[in-house]
């Protein structure tokens, strides 16, 4: 069973959009990271896919008998081939499966850089649609004020975090828009390890961070 | 976000926890019907394929399949003669994952629209794909029930009527948004639409679907 009491899940727009295929691979990334960990997104996800099944399935491009029999006789000729061996995605201590295929090992393998105030990142690679990053932020330490241009995704690995409107423990996800501002706070005991994602650059509300801004890619 | 109910009741995380013997001993009398059923069975065609790597059953769900294929990459952007050349590989690659066939955790349909999809993601060469962690199986190798199979099979029917149903524009929408290559906003910009009208007019298909399926 899930081994967490996940509260803040995907929302719609998310999981039909990963479901359809249509995700930056930033925002990809956090939902199979959620998925992996959370049996009701998955159970949601699997509806979205059935809504594409359904699609798939309603409408045919019309092919000739001869085609669709050339077509066969091509495709049984193949059969016999060796299939390509997928490995399948391995969890990494905190990291969910798919993340730590991504990143190609555990935690061990991040090259963090510091951020300030203890918080460290590490960018990782994505297409340019959207940005992804793992955070550590030291117990009882506070992110910098701000908001946000376009959507942010956070998901939370290790320990927790809380802003001004929920807490957010393992396998929670926050999805925040351009009406949130927030400062998250990482909770004391133990420290907060996140994936973050966002497909514009974050609006940051204190003088300093801003002008950090470009440095640090955030 | 909080806690949200789930869009339809397609899946549900038990049956998606239990593990079904892969190699099931014979087939039903039902089963071999099918095979040759003017109107095929899928699941039961797959299962065939599965089991027994039936050639026909898999040449039966080839005719069914290939053309649906085709329309479908052929919507999303492809060219006609590539699009029938990877419905080929789709299908090709539902021959080779067939043991990891599960009826009752999705329709045929719905496990060859996943690996379409997966093969329109490798054509636009845009952005990869990450697949979350497949489900750890339960050792008790227990075989699905014929009810929860049949549940299974009637939902996906269901589901197929409700879209079939929707109100010409939300289907058209629907359709795109899994068809396309093409992201909400990407969508907004090629219809002329505001991109709030495109979350609400998806919003208020996804509704009438929950209501028809509820």
């Amino acid at each position: 069973m899930a081994p967490y009491p996940i509260t803040h899940h995907l929302t719609d727009d998310l999981l039909m959009s990963y479901a359809a295929g249509t995700l930056p691979e930033a925002f990809a990334l956090v939902a199979a990271s959620h998925v992996s960990l959370c049996d009701e997104c998955r159970a949601r996800l699997g509806a979205y896919e059935a809504l594409g099944g359904a699609v798939l399935d309603t409408e045919a491009e019309a092919m000739t008998d001869d085609a669709l029999e050339r077509g066969l006789a091509a495709c049984l000729s193949r059969l016999d081939r060796p299939a390509p061996v997928q490995r399948p995605a391995m969890r990494q201590g905190p990291l969910p499966g798919p993340l730590a295929d991504w990143i190609g090992g555990g935690l061990e393998t991040v090259r963090w850089r510091p951020l300030g105030m203890g918080v460290r990142q590490a960018i990782l690679p994505t297409s340019r649609r959207a940005t992804a990053r793992l955070l550590h932020i030291p117990a009882g330490v506070a992110v910098p004020d701000h908001g946000h241009r376009g959507t942010e995704l956070t998901l939370v690995l290790q320990g927790a975090f809380r802003d001004e409107t929920a807490r957010f423990g393992p396998g929670d996800v926050e999805v925040a828009g351009q009406e949130l501002d927030h400062q998250p706070v990482a909770e004391p005991g133990v420290d907060c390890i996140c994936l973050a994602a966002t497909d514009a650059p974050l609006r940051f509300n204190a003088l300093l961070p801003r002008l950090l801004q470009p440095l640090f890619r955030i | 976000m909080t806690a949200q109910t789930a869009p339809f009741q397609i899946c549900r995380a038990a049956p998606l926890r239990r593990r079904y013997a892969a190699a099931a001993e014979g087939q039903t009398a039902q089963e071999r019907a099918a095979v040759t059923a003017t109107e095929p069975d899928l699941a039961a065609l797959m299962t065939a394929v599965r089991d027994r790597q039936d050639r026909a059953a898999f040449a039966a769900l080839f005719r069914h399949f290939a053309p649906r294929i085709k329309g479908f990459l052929i919507k999303s952007g492809t060219e006609a003669a590539l699009a029938e050349e990877c419905a080929q590989d789709v299908m090709a690659t539902l021959w080779h994952k067939a043991h990891l066939y599960d009826p009752a955790r999705a329709g045929v349909a719905t496990w060859v629209f996943t690996i379409a999809r997966n093969r329109r993601i490798d054509l636009a060469r845009r952005d990869r794909r990450p697949e979350p962690e497949d489900l750890p199986w339960m050792q008790d190798g227990t075989e699905p029930d014929q009810a929860e199979l049949f549940e299974a099979a009637e939902e996906n029917r269901r589901l197929a009527q409700a879209l079939a149903d929707l109100p010409e524009k939300q289907r058209a929408l629907v359709q795109r948004a899994f068809w396309g290559d093409r992201s909400h906003s990407e969508l907004a910009a090629e219809t002329g639409l505001p991109l709030g009208t495109i979350k609400s007019r998806l919003r208020l298909a996804l509704d009438r679907l929950r209501t028809r399926m509820s």
